[in-house]
C-alpha cells in the first residue's frame, strides 16, 4: 500500500459553501484519503479557466472545483458562470488529448459534510484510474 | 449625521491608494506559527518535522509552535514575532479561517503589521482531523498546506477595509411569535422596524394553539396583549398580507422590496389619504355577512368556513378584512353592505414599495408535513385520523366546535383515542423527515392532559418511540400525565386501519416493552406530525442570500457560537425556520437575534472585507463583458483619457471575482486573490514540494 502512486489533486473551492462542507467533514471526523490539497476562493466565479490549465501543466493528475449548488451561491449566480467556465474547459482539454475526467466541477453546500467526503472520495477513485497526468511525461 | 460619515469614507478611502500599480515590494519575511490543538492537529500530525520544513522554505524568515496558537501567550508570540524578526507577512497553520481568520489578524495588527498580511493553513478541519489514522500521509498534507500559505502570504498587500453607515432600521419577516418578538425588541431599542407577515394577520402558528404546555397557559392570552402591542409600536411599521420581492445591497445599507399584496379593503389611515372622511375598515363585518362565496378557513385547518371578505378569526392585527380575489365573484354586495365607509376596492392592484434597512431578521417559522404521505396510518384517507394541529383547533374555545372534541365522521365524542408521536420524524425510510420535531412529545402529553380534564373517562394512548421532556418543568408534566392515566405504550404505530361500518380505527403496534404485538380498537387517531419549513422560506432565504441545511433549515453562520447569525453579514435567524424549537426556545431566539441585528445599527458604522475588484486601467480595453457579468451592477465602463475604462463603485462590489474570473485581458485586480497569488499557490502546491 506504502508505495502505491499517490496522486496530486488541487481543489478550488469557494468559501461559502464547499470550504464549509469540508470543515463540517472534520468537525464529523469524516475520514477520507489525503491526496487533495485545498486553494479557497470567495466564489467559484473568481476562478479563471487558465488557473485549471496551468494547475495540469504544472503536473495536476486531477482537478477538482466545488462552490454551491445552483441557486444557492452568496454572490448569486457566480457558481452558474463557473459551471459554464468549467463545461468550456472540459472540450477544451479533450481537444488537447488530456481526459477531461480529470476536471470536475461539483456542488457541496456548508452542511454537506459527509457528500465532500465522497465527493472527494470519488475524485481521487477516477484519477486512479486515469494514472499519472500524462503532461508530465511530455515536460521531462 | 449621514453626511459627515460618508465623507470620512472618502478620506479612509483615499490614503491608500495601491492596488493599481505596483510598487517594489519588499522582500517577503513570513513567520509561520504553528498550531497542536491540544492533540487535535499534534495526535495526527509531526509538528516538529513542520515547523522544521517551514522554515526551510524560501521566503520564511522565523517558525515557531505552540499548544494553543489563539491563546493569549499564542497570540504574543505572533505580535512578538513580527517586531523581532521584522515580518511581513504571518501564517498561521491551525484551524480553519472560518474560525480563527479574524482572531489572528487582530493579532497581526496588534504587532504592528496591516491584518490584511495574514494567511491561514487549514490543518485541522481539512486535514488533521480527517486522517487522523494516517501520521505520514497528514504530515506531508500539511507541508503542502503550509507552503501554499506562506506563497500566498509573500505576496499579500496591506488592504484597508471601507467603512459605511448603518441605516437605522430594521426588516423582520414574518410575524409569528419569534417575528414578533424580534420586533418588538428592537422598537423597544429605538429602531424603526418593518414587520413583513404574508398572512393577513399577526400571530403564526401559535395564535392556531389552544394551550401551551406545560404551563397550561392558554396559547391566546399569552399571545394577544403581545399582538396588540406589535400593532400599537410607534417604531414598528406592520406591512401584513405583504411578501418580500426583491433584495438588494449589503449590511447596513440592503434595499428590500415588499409586495403588498391587493387586500381589496383600505384602512381607516389609507382612506384618509383617499380623501373619504371617516371611512375605512372598522371590522364590522357587514360585508362578511353579505358575501356569498363560501370557503374553507385555512387557519380553522380547514374545519370551519369563511366568506370570500374575511378575518381568519375574531382577534386578528391589524383589524382588518380581506378580500379572497381567487374566490371572489364581485358580486358588489359587500360594497353597498360597507356604505359610507367606502372600506371595499373591488379593483385593487398589488403596490411595491421598496425600504432601506440595514439589518433582517428572518423568522418565516414552519408547516406541518404532509403527512398523508405516510399513508399506512390513514390522514385524508380516514375521517377520524387528525393531526394535532386539528386537535389545537378542535378542543380550543374559539374553534370550529366550540372546545367540543368531536370526531369528523359523525360528530360524537370521542372516548378512546391514540395519539401518533414521532409521526413523520425520526423517519429514516426516505418519506419521512430524518430530524426530531422536538416539541410533539410534549404537546401530545399536553393533549392527552386535556381530554382526560374535558372528556369523563377518556383514554389517551400515547404511541412513542421515547418521550423527550427535556425542558424546565417539562419531566415533571410528563410524571403528571402518567399519574392522570394516560396509557403509554413505546412503539411505532405499523398500520391504522378503518372499520367501515363504525368509523373506528384499529391501530396495530409492537409493544416493544412488553414485547408483544398489540391491535387497539380506538375512536380517534391524532398524529403528532412532523414540522418542515415553509415552502416560502426558500426563496426569501435565497433574496437575502441564506444557505439551508440538507432538510431545508436556514443555515446559521455557526450552530454553536454563532447561533442567529447567517453568512450573510446583517441578515440573522430567529424562530423555526432555523430547526424545530418550542415557544421559550423561539422567543430567546427571537431577543438573540433581535440584539445581534441592533448591534451594527447602534454602532452606525460596518467595516466591509476590502476584497474590492479593481481596475488597472492601463491594461483594460474597455470591452465592458465584466459590467454584464457583475450580479451587483458595481461595474460600468467610463471615459476617461479619451478611451473607455471599467470603473469600480467599491460599496457595490461584495468581491466574488466572477468579473476576475473572466476579464479577457487580465485587466481585473482582485484584492486579496489576486491572480499572481493563485497562481503562486497553485504553484506552490504543484511545483514546490519536496520529490
Amino acid at each position: 500500500m506504502a508505495d502505491e502512486w499517490e496522486p496530486k489533486i488541487l481543489g478550488l473551492v469557494c468559501n461559502w459553501c464547499s470550504y464549509a462542507g469540508a470543515d463540517l467533514a472534520g468537525s464529523a471526523r469524516t475520514q477520507y484519503p489525503p491526496d487533495i490539497r485545498i486553494v479557497r476562493v470567495m466564489c467559484t466565479g473568481r476562478l479563471d479557466p487558465l488557473f485549471i490549465l496551468k494547475a495540469f501543466t504544472d503536473g495536476a493528475d486531477g482537478v477538482l472545483v466545488s462552490g454551491c449548488h445552483f441557486g444557492d451561491c452568496h454572490y448569486l449566480e457566480g457558481n452558474y458562470k463557473a459551471a459554464k467556465r468549467m463545461f468550456m474547459l472540459k472540450s477544451l482539454l479533450k481537444n488537447i488529448g488530456l481526459e477531461d475526467k480529470r476536471m470536475r466541477m461539483t456542488f457541496v453546500s456548508a452542511s454537506e459534510g459527509a457528500k465532500w467526503a465522497t465527493v472527494v472520495q470519488d475524485v481521487i477513485n477516477t484519477v486512479k484510474t486515469l494514472g499519472p497526468n500524462p503532461l508530465k511525461e511530455l515536460q521531462v | 449625521m449621514a453626511e459627515k460619515k460618508a465623507k470620512k469614507t472618502t478620506k479612509k478611502q483615499e490614503a491608500p491608494k495601491m492596488a493599481t500599480e505596483k510598487k517594489p515590494a519588499a522582500k517577503p519575511r513570513v513567520g509561520v506559527f504553528i498550531c497542536h490543538c491540544g492533540t487535535n492537529i499534534a495526535g495526527s500530525i509531526d509538528i516538529e518535522a513542520l515547523q522544521e520544513y517551514a522554515k526551510s522554505l524560501p521566503d520564511v524568515a522565523f517558525a515557531d509552535n505552540y499548544q494553543y496558537m489563539c491563546s493569549t501567550p499564542g497570540q504574543n508570540k505572533v505580535m512578538d514575532a513580527i517586531k523581532e524578526h521584522d515580518l511581513n507577512g504571518v501564517v498561521v497553520a491551525a484551524c480553519t479561517p472560518r474560525l480563527h481568520e479574524p482572531t489572528f489578524r487582530t493579532a497581526s495588527k496588534e504587532g504592528g503589521l496591516n491584518p490584511f498580511r495574514f494567511e491561514m493553513a487549514n490543518i485541522r478541519e481539512q486535514n488533521s482531523w480527517v486522517h487522523m489514522h494516517d501520521r505520514k500521509g497528514a504530515t506531508d498534507k500539511a507541508k503542502d498546506a503550509v507552503r501554499i500559505a506562506v506563497a500566498k502570504a509573500a505576496l499579500l498587500e496591506d488592504l484597508f477595509p471601507k467603512s459605511v453607515p448603518v441605516e437605522k432600521a430594521a426588516m423582520v419577516v414574518g410575524a409569528g411569535i419569534a417575528g414578533m418578538q424580534a420586533a418588538l425588541d428592537l422598537a423597544n431599542a429605538g429602531i424603526k422596524t418593518y414587520l413583513v407577515e404574508k398572512e393577513p394577520t399577526i400571530g403564526g402558528r401559535m395564535s392556531q394553539l389552544d394551550k401551551t404546555f406545560p404551563t397550561l397557559d392558554c396559547s391566546q392570552c399569552i399571545l394577544t396583549p403581545k399582538m396588540v402591542d406589535v400593532g400599537r409600536a410607534e417604531n414598528i411599521e406592520l406591512m401584513t398580507y405583504s411578501e418580500v420581492e426583491n433584495v438588494e445591497g449589503y449590511i447596513g445599507n440592503f434595499d428590500v422590496t415588499i409586495r403588498k399584496k391587493a387586500r381589496g379593503v383600505l384602512t381607516p389611515a389609507e382612506a384618509e389619504a383617499k380623501g373619504i372622511v371617516g371611512g375605512g375598515c372598522n371590522g364590522c363585518g357587514d360585508c362578511d355577512e353579505v358575501c356569498p362565496v363560501i370557503k374553507p378557513n385555512t387557519f380553522e385547518m380547514g374545519m370551519k368556513p369563511r366568506k370570500a371578505i374575511y378575518i381568519q378569526h375574531p382577534q386578528v392585527v391589524p383589524l382588518i378584512y380581506t378580500v379572497d380575489f381567487d374566490t371572489c365573484v364581485k358580486c358588489g354586495l359587500c360594497v353597498e353592505a360597507c356604505g359610507d365607509k367606502k372600506a371595499i376596492d373591488l379593483e385593487m392592484q398589488d403596490e411595491f414599495v421598496t425600504v432601506k434597512v440595514g439589518t433582517a431578521i428572518l423568522a418565516t417559522g414552519y408547516d406541518i408535513f404532509e403527512i398523508e404521505k405516510k399513508d399506512e396510518w390513514g390522514y385524508k384517507k380516514y375521517e377520524n385520523v387528525i393531526t394535532s394541529l386539528e386537535f389545537e383547533r378542535l378542543i380550543c374555545a374559539s374553534g370550529p366546535t366550540g372546545g367540543h372534541l368531536v370526531r369528523p365522521s359523525d360528530g360524537e365524542t370521542p372516548k378512546k383515542i391514540a395519539f401518533l408521536l414521532c409521526a413523520g420524524s425520526r423517519d429514516n425510510t426516505g418519506v419521512g423527515k430524518p430530524y426530531c420535531s422536538r416539541f410533539c412529545c410534549m404537546y401530545s402529553l399536553k393533549h392527552a392532559h386535556q381530554i382526560i380534564e374535558k372528556i369523563p373517562g377518556a383514554t389517551p394512548y400515547l404511541f412513542y418511540m421515547d418521550i423527550r421532556s427535556f425542558g424546565k418543568m417539562y419531566e415533571e408534566f410528563y410524571y403528571r400525565i402518567q399519574d392522570e392515566g394516560a396509557r403509554f405504550i413505546r412503539g411505532r404505530v405499523a398500520n391504522v386501519l378503518e372499520d367501515p361500518v363504525t368509523k373506528n380505527l384499529k391501530v396495530m403496534a409492537d409493544d416493544t416493552l412488553l414485547d408483544r404485538p398489540m391491535n387497539l380498537e380506538v375512536d380517534m387517531v391524532v398524529l403528532a406530525a412532523a414540522v418542515q419549513p415553509t415552502r416560502q422560506a426558500d426563496p426569501v432565504r435565497k433574496l437575502f442570500g441564506v444557505s439551508c441545511s440538507q432538510d431545508g433549515w436556514l443555515l446559521e453562520a455557526h450552530p454553536k457560537l454563532n447561533p442567529c447569525g447567517t453568512t450573510t453579514a446583517g441578515v440573522y435567524l430567529a424562530g423555526v425556520c432555523q430547526g424545530p424549537k418550542d415557544i421559550p426556545d423561539t422567543v430567546a431566539s427571537a431577543e438573540g437575534a433581535a440584539s445581534a441585528a441592533s448591534i451594527p445599527i447602534h454602532k452606525g458604522e460596518v467595516e466591509l472585507e476590502p476584497y474590492f475588484a479593481q481596475c488597472r486601467e492601463e491594461i483594460c480595453a474597455g470591452c465592458g463583458m465584466c459590467v454584464n457579468l457583475c450580479p451587483y451592477s458595481a461595474l460600468a465602463l467610463v471615459e476617461k483619457e479619451g478611451r473607455k475604462v471599467m470603473e469600480v463603485t467599491e460599496a457595490k462590489c461584495k468581491g466574488c471575482g466572477t468579473c476576475g474570473g473572466f476579464c479577457p485581458g487580465g485587466a481585473i485586480y482582485m484584492q486579496h486573490f489576486t491572480t499572481p497569488q493563485i497562481v503562486a499557490q497553485i504553484d506552490a502546491f504543484l511545483l514546490g514540494g519536496e520529490e
